[in-house]
């Protein structure tokens, strides 16, 4: 999918976080600014014993992941970054036993920050179960030589 | 939940240890409570599965998400009680300074309750409670209010 395909090999290593592997998402396709993941449902995930609902901070990590290699995919070099925020809106619970995908686009790069939207569903993505939009700060090595930049 | 049911029976609030000990998520991520002088604080001692970043290292960004969503849960149950859990309808996480590959401590507050929903304010941070390593706002919808 990338035009670059280190940039790939870069994010697809960043999907290999301890605590994404811990909750046993996985990566599906990645590269050019978009990233598409797939967590599968599992007993140690739910956050609400009487409805077995996933935690809403499974939902918010997998955002968070997504829309973060979404941007290290759209990076034309490799470099560090960190999420500076995340807001989710959460629009329906979602479905216990069923997979949960997830979709985000890297909007815009500038200098100091990447821009990035996401999307969480089941069935469709015509019936999201979270929204998010987030801002990523690049962290670049020429940081001290262009002050104000 | 049964254990939220037992405490709205008996006219007390609920044990925050025991409500972290019934969420499989919160046992999976090793949280615990801790109430000092009636105030409720979530521990989240560092664990290897915590990591976002192995090279800085740092704690991933959505384990710092999902731990100040359960502190704001957990103290919307202590203080107002009620028989289920609070849905989230939308939080907004602002990540301040490098979670550190070390324990992490989260305090909520109920920044205005209405009759559905709450709006709530957490924070997060390691060593030194006045530089907060990332912070929640969040509503909150009370499912049996």
């Amino acid at each position: 999918m990338s035009k670059d395909p280190a940039n790939t090999f870069a994010a697809a290593r960043l999907g290999g976080t301890a605590f994404i592997m811990s909750l046993g998402g996985e990566i599906l396709e990645l590269g050019g600014g978009k990233s598409r993941t797939r967590l599968p449902y599992a007993p140690h995930l739910v956050g609400d014993p009487d409805t077995g609902v996933v935690h809403g901070g499974v939902i918010t990590a997998m955002l968070d992941q997504t829309c973060g290699i979404a941007v290290a995919s759209a990076l034309k070099e490799i470099m560090p970054f960190a999420t500076l925020d995340l807001r989710i809106d959460y629009m329906k619970p979602a479905t216990p036993h069923a997979d949960i995908f997830v979709e985000a686009e890297c909007l815009k790069v500038t200098h100091e920050v990447a821009f990035t939207r996401g999307i969480a569903y089941q069935t469709s993505r015509d019936e999201p179960i979270a929204l998010s939009t987030g801002a990523f700060m690049l962290i670049r090595g020429d940081r001290d030589a262009k002050p104000g930049a | 939940m049964e254990l939220l049911k037992h405490a709205a029976y008996e006219k007390r609030a609920p044990d925050p240890a025991a409500l972290l000990a019934a969420i499989p998520f919160c046992r999976h991520m090793g949280l615990s409570a801790e109430v000092t002088n009636g105030e409720l604080t979530l521990l989240m001692p560092f664990a290897p599965i915590l990591i976002g970043n192995p090279v800085l290292p740092a704690l991933h960004g959505g384990a710092i998400g999902a731990f100040l969503e359960t502190a704001s849960i957990a103290q919307v149950i202590w203080e107002l009680g009620g028989t289920a859990l609070p849905k989230p309808i939308d939080i907004t996480i602002d990540y301040l300074r490098t979670g550190r590959v070390i324990d992490s401590r989260a305090k909520a507050r109920i920044a205005k309750r209405g009759r559905r929903v709450v709006n709530v304010h957490a924070e997060l941070w390691q060593e030194d409670a006045t530089k907060p390593v990332a912070s929640l706002r969040g509503h909150f919808l009370l499912t049996n209010a």
